[in-house]
């Protein structure tokens, strides 16, 4: 297990390197920083002056391993837009995704598991064909759309939420959270059912793919022929075999919440870092731009990283060298 | 014959289809007694295994009994309630699968799997559960059961893992077992250990086993008595070495001289001509006849009225060789109990 994780955490530093080799090259694609620094006038000295002090004349690799130098040290440069440490930009604007991702993703499984497993046990009916055309329309239904609908209906019909921003929030360290106050808990509820819509479409299509096709094995057969109650056929053996699938989906769907919670901040303008970037685009920001890739980059990472762990948590054939020297 | 612990009347298993309905079990009725293992072979698509699944009440939809009787011990059990029928599986009638490596749910622990069949059935303690697994996997040989018992399952061989199965089809001492082909995913050295095995337990626990196979091999081995399906039908019922020896069905004559033998130096198998008829396009008459050799010592009736179980020397054979001395034993004969 522990090669297993030492193997993992050297393809992880692979994919960061790429990753960090992407939002390097971001750098170049818009055009000389030297000249977008120095008034049209400034002579050629002065050019090689400034880029010499920059280290623009060292070699690309030099100047990547500078970069990435910095990356790890959390110094992305300063904001072009805002004048600000970019590190310190994204520290601020953290805790709002990433509270507005959580609540997404609890929100998914805790509604998409259980619609799964329902779908799956009665499939016949109406009330799961209901489910599943539904479901489609999740599938389907652009993100801002349901958003701008939600809106539409609980905040500017009935009323009873905000159509915008985080509410109050509350500091604990660095971190601010909404969930201290009334305002923020009011606030997170319409992004967080539009974030979590999609998944929660998907993973209760996933879980009803995988009950159906676990009720099918012969192990299921078998525990039913030893005349285990529904429930524990259900939830105690079905239930279980379908996790490893449904681990994997949601880890990735957690980083896909992350990363495209832009179009959700943005319809509610949550102050969090897809609005940031945003923004970063329109102005061209690059040092925001490269250091939200490499931080998003960091977060599927991570949460892979955390997925695989998980499968040795539920599946006992992946522990097979620990718990093998407890018998004989 | 004392009561039988189990009997099944002209049951008839049918699969609605997009082209018509579908007999698989057609008319099957048998019996076995308290202690009795009953062979049951037949081809793939014979019926047999499905004639199990419908006794142990897990027929698969759209798979659905149409009409006949099961009784166990006298109490009509296939209209029974699922839940009500859930509480006779594993307690009253065990199974055992064909295959031991997917039987087990790779997730838990055999221990755990066992002690859930217990306590679902058994009024026990969790303590005296476990302690019940420990003896269970003792008794079918499964060394150091008591750190074993925290084992999953892919730590077991093929042959280890068919003996938790064992264990497990015996936790609650049901009177019956339905042993569905179970030793043909083994290698064959492992299945002699687990026939022996599993007629060394159901001997000691009196328990009776119906005993789903292809293998000739087994059933001799381990049957007393022995039933024939050939396309949904009992083509022959009867004591083990009568059906072996002295086989009277045609059907069953074919069968038996395709099994080769270790002992003899034979030219060529025999062989039936042609297959099993599918069984949307079973023959009037007699099933068999279009691959019967000696249907022209009967003519006409063979491919027009079908034939019901008769007495066949020591046997009773679905044969219209045998019309004379049509059968007077009335569990075994269709018409008698549907009138």
């Amino acid at each position: 297990m522990l090669a297993f994780i030492i193997r993992r955490l050297l393809q992880s530093v692979l994919v960061m390197l790429t990753v960090g080799f992407i939002a390097f090259s971001l750098f170049n694609f818009v055009g000389d920083p030297v000249s977008l620094m120095l008034p049209p006038e400034a002579t050629q000295a002065d050019r090689d002056d400034v880029r010499k002090s920059l280290g623009l004349d060292q070699p690309f690799y030099v100047q990547f391993g500078t970069f990435l130098g910095n990356a790890v040290q959390g110094n992305f440069g300063i904001s072009l837009r805002l004048g600000r440490p970019v590190s310190q930009l994204l520290a601020e604007r953290l805790p709002a995704t990433l509270e507005l991702a959580m609540t997404a993703a609890v929100f998914g499984l805790l509604v998409g598991i259980p619609m799964g497993v329902y779908t799956a046990l009665k499939r016949d009916k109406w009330t799961s064909k209901v489910l599943l055309t539904g479901s489609l329309v999740g599938v389907s239904l652009p993100n801002f759309l349901i958003g701008i609908f939600l809106i539409l209906i609980f905040a500017v019909w009935l009323g009873w939420l905000p159509s915008f921003g985080r509410g109050e929030t509350t500091a604990i360290g660095f971190w601010t959270t909404g969930f201290l106050t009334t305002e923020g808990l009011k606030a997170i509820i319409l992004p967080a059912i539009t974030l979590g819509f999609y998944p929660i479409t998907l993973i209760m299509r996933l879980v009803r793919a995988e009950m159906l096709e676990v009720l099918r094995t012969d192990y299921i057969k078998f525990a039913r022929a030893r005349g285990l109650t529904n429930n524990a056929v259900h939830f105690g053996h079905a239930l279980k075999n379908t996790l490893v699938p449904v681990i994997t989906i949601t880890g990735l769907q957690l980083g896909a919440i992350i990363a495209f919670a832009i179009i959700t901040e943005t319809v509610f303008q949550w102050p969090g870092m897809g609005l940031l970037f945003i923004q970063a685009v329109q102005f061209a920001d690059i040092p925001v731009m490269a250091a939200y890739l490499c931080l998003i980059g960091f977060i599927f990472v991570v949460v892979n990283l955390v997925v695989d762990l998980l499968y040795f948590a539920v599946d006992p054939r992946l522990r097979v060298e620990r718990s093998g020297s407890g018998g004989h | 014959m004392n009561t039988p612990l189990l009997e099944v009347r002209n049951l008839r298993v049918q699969f609605p289809t997009r082209r018509g309905l579908l007999t698989a079990v057609d008319d099957v009725s048998l019996t076995i007694a308290p202690g009795e293992v009953l062979g049951v072979v037949g081809e793939s698509g014979a019926g047999k295994s499905l004639t199990g699944a419908a006794i142990i009440g897990l027929l698969e939809p759209p798979g659905r009994i149409e009409s006949g009787e099961i009784l166990l011990n006298g109490r009509r059990i296939d209209n029974l309630s699922p839940e009500e029928f859930r509480k006779i599986r594993g307690r009253e009638i065990g199974a055992i699968f064909q295959d031991p490596l997917t039987s087990l749910n790779p997730l838990y622990t055999i221990g755990r799997q066992i002690t859930e069949t217990i306590l679902t059935h058994l009024n026990v303690t969790p303590d005296e559960a476990k302690q019940r697994a420990i003896d269970l996997l003792n008794e079918v040989g499964i060394p150091a059961a008591d750190k074993r018992i925290d084992h999953y399952p892919h730590q077991f061989s093929g042959g280890m893992r068919q003996r938790v199965v064992i264990s497990l089809a015996l936790a609650a001492q049901p009177k019956l077992i339905i042993a569905d082909e179970p030793t043909t995913a083994l290698d064959v050295s492992i299945q002699a250990q687990i026939i022996t095995l599993l007629k060394k337990l159901c001997r000691e626990h009196g328990t009776s086993v119906m005993l789903v196979t292809h293998d000739m091999g087994v059933i001799a081995e381990t049957a007393d008595r022995v039933a024939v399906m050939y396309a949904g039908r009992i083509a022959e019922i009867g004591p083990v070495a009568e059906v072996i020896h002295h086989p009277q069905h045609p059907y069953t004559v074919g069968l038996m001289g395709a099994i080769p033998n270790l002992g003899e130096e034979v030219e060529r198998l025999t062989q039936i001509d042609g297959s099993m008829p599918r069984l949307n396009a079973i023959p009037a008459g007699c099933a068999f006849n279009p691959r019967c050799t000696r249907k022209g010592e009967i003519g006409a009736r063979c491919t027009t009225e079908r034939p019901s179980l008769m007495n066949a020397g020591k046997t009773q054979a679905a044969c219209w060789l045998y019309s004379e001395g049509v059968a007077t034993n009335t569990t075994n004969t269709p018409q008698s109990v549907a009138a």
